[in-house]
């Protein structure tokens, strides 16, 4: 009910743009958007070195996250059990 | 499940492995050059942080309404990871924004949307550490109330402008991208399931120690 | 009987904060503080930013916010009213409904200053719409106040209490502060943009009835323990 209020309410907004997409809730952009992905054969000249290190970087920054966490992972179950087993073998000596 | 773990890990680090060939081999975008490679591991680390936070709100639900603590364990492992890949999303996406749009950030739509789910999976995860007893409920309140936040911040933000690349790329990719990308996907897949497999196991086996601590007590 | 607990217990917040009208002038005057505080960071040559009164305001409605639900619910900590409350026979949603009113109640009066204040300082014709301005006020503020009130209940018990209500709250009203000040700045043109203004007014009703909805529902689970 609220939600045919707001499209009612956005209707006579939108009608005034020329929006090229028939979208309710995009106006106009401000820059070009992708609609695909256009493959090409080698590259483009002024793209080659700068470009290599952002790829190389966010490349291993996944990489160093990834490790980093599932080593934590690592850590915390290795003190758990450790501590798990203490403890039983506490319990066990008491009875 | 736990039978499947050791395999599943195994077969997703190397997918790992592999995948920087299958990229490397995939051919180059017009506009966007070397750089919009980033692309298959950025989109894949999306779609596990937008799931894994519709499993984090899920579970909270079950947790809050059913109380029963396997959701509980599940929730705590899925907002952890939630965590972890928005960082990687929100890291190298702007590291790709800067070579393909000359900025760092703009605040359009998805990006928008996307730091406010990081900022809420940080508040998540700050709860259920700082919040003193019965934090695992309030916890899993702001899972909730953060995953029916969600549409709303994508429409209200959606509503000035949006930069983005739609998604419909996903979908229409080129065949020499296809492969490398769905490849991608499921490595990030296997590897999200491998962790919350794992994360959950810490949570009952925590669960597990301060019951025997409570039984040492009793005695 | 829902709307009788609801009441009973709105007016009795009303009648504690009237006799000493604490929270009242310390928020009124906290919000003002806010408002100066921004009016010599963002006023150059005497001039108002663009879309500054929007912004202005409702920052300092959701600082007010913040600061007025702390205080009301640390008044309700340090008489161990609220354990007292759910142990009485009325229903959880009721006393949610019921503390939700007295909060709005009194943002309500912190807005009847501060709306003026800021028009003033920033030359901000609010006063132009005014019905569609108060309907933005209105629905902003319950959105604001029902996810505020319900965290509020819960953190009553939590460490740290003090800096956890921003942290959880501002990330899950932040649609409310993008409509509101949208709705306040379209309001506020040259040419007010009624529709525009109509549009976020519609977003955050859809918006207070949601997570209305989501306090009544999780209230109950949540307050047990």
């Amino acid at each position: 009910m609220a939600g045919g209020i707001a499209a009612a309410a956005a209707a006579p907004l939108v009608a005034q743009q020329p929006s090229p997409e028939p979208s309710v809730w995009e106006l106009p952009q401000t820059a070009p958007q992708q609609g695909e992905f256009v493959p090409v054969k080698g590259l483009p000249q002024q793209e080659q070195l700068p470009a290599a290190s952002l790829v190389m970087g966010a490349y291993a920054f996944v990489w160093v996250v990834l490790l980093l966490y599932v080593w934590s992972l690592w850590r915390r179950l290795g003190a758990l059990q450790r501590e798990l087993s203490d403890l039983r073998k506490r319990t066990a000596a008491r009875k | 499940m736990r039978r499947y773990l050791s395999p599943l890990l195994f077969v997703a680090m190397a997918m790992f492995a592999v995948a920087p060939v299958l990229i490397e081999r995939a051919p180059y975008e017009a506009s966007m050059g070397l750089v919009q490679k980033i692309f298959y591991f950025h989109v894949p680390s999306a779609m596990v942080m937008f799931v894994s936070a519709f499993v984090c709100g899920i579970a909270s639900v079950l947790f809050l309404f059913k109380n029963r603590p396997s959701s509980d364990h599940v929730a705590a492992a899925a907002g952890e990871l939630t965590a972890v890949f928005g960082l990687i999303v929100l890291v190298t996406g702007p590291m790709w924004a800067r070579r393909a749009w000359g900025v760092w950030w703009e605040w359009d739509a998805r990006l928008t949307s996307s730091l406010l789910v990081e900022l809420i999976f940080v508040a998540y995860l700050l709860v259920r550490k700082y919040g003193g007893p019965a934090s695992e409920k309030l916890a899993a309140a702001i899972a909730l109330f953060g995953m029916a936040n969600v549409p709303f911040v994508y429409v209200s933000v959606n509503l000035w402008r949006t930069l983005h690349p739609r998604t419909t790329v996903a979908m229409t990719l080129p065949a020499g991208m296809k492969e490398p990308f769905w490849f991608s996907v499921a490595a990030f897949g296997l590897l999200y399931i491998a962790l919350l497999t794992i994360r959950s196991w810490l949570g009952r086996e925590r669960a597990e120690l301060e019951r025997a601590y409570l039984e040492l007590e009793e005695e | 009987m829902f709307f009788k607990i609801a009441w009973l217990l709105m007016r009795k917040d009303l009648t504690v904060e009237v006799r000493s009208r604490e929270i009242l002038y310390t928020t009124a005057f906290f919000a003002v503080s806010c408002v100066l505080v921004f009016s010599f960071a963002l006023v150059k040559e005497g001039r108002p930013l663009q879309d500054g009164a929007a912004g202005i305001l409702w920052i300092a409605i959701a600082f007010a916010g913040t600061l007025a639900l702390g205080r009301t619910f640390e008044r309700e900590r340090h008489a161990e009213t609220l354990r007292a409350l759910l142990l009485a026979p009325a229903g959880r949603p009721a006393i949610y409904v019921g503390k939700l009113l007295g909060i709005l109640a009194l943002l309500f009066s912190v807005e009847l200053v501060l709306v003026p204040l800021v028009g003033l300082l920033f030359q901000a014709a609010f006063q132009r719409e005014v019905g569609w301005m108060i309907a933005l006020l209105v629905a902003g503020t319950v959105g604001f106040a029902a996810v505020g009130t319900l965290f509020a209940a819960m953190l009553v018990r939590a460490r740290s209490r003090d800096v956890m209500l921003p942290v959880l709250l501002y990330p899950i009203t932040i649609p409310v502060i993008i409509a509101g000040v949208r709705g306040t700045a379209a309001l506020l043109q040259a040419a007010p943009d009624v529709e525009t203004a109509r549009m976020w007014v519609a977003l955050l009703v859809f918006f207070d009835a949601v997570f209305v909805t989501l306090s009544l529902w999780t209230f109950e689970s949540l307050m047990t323990d």
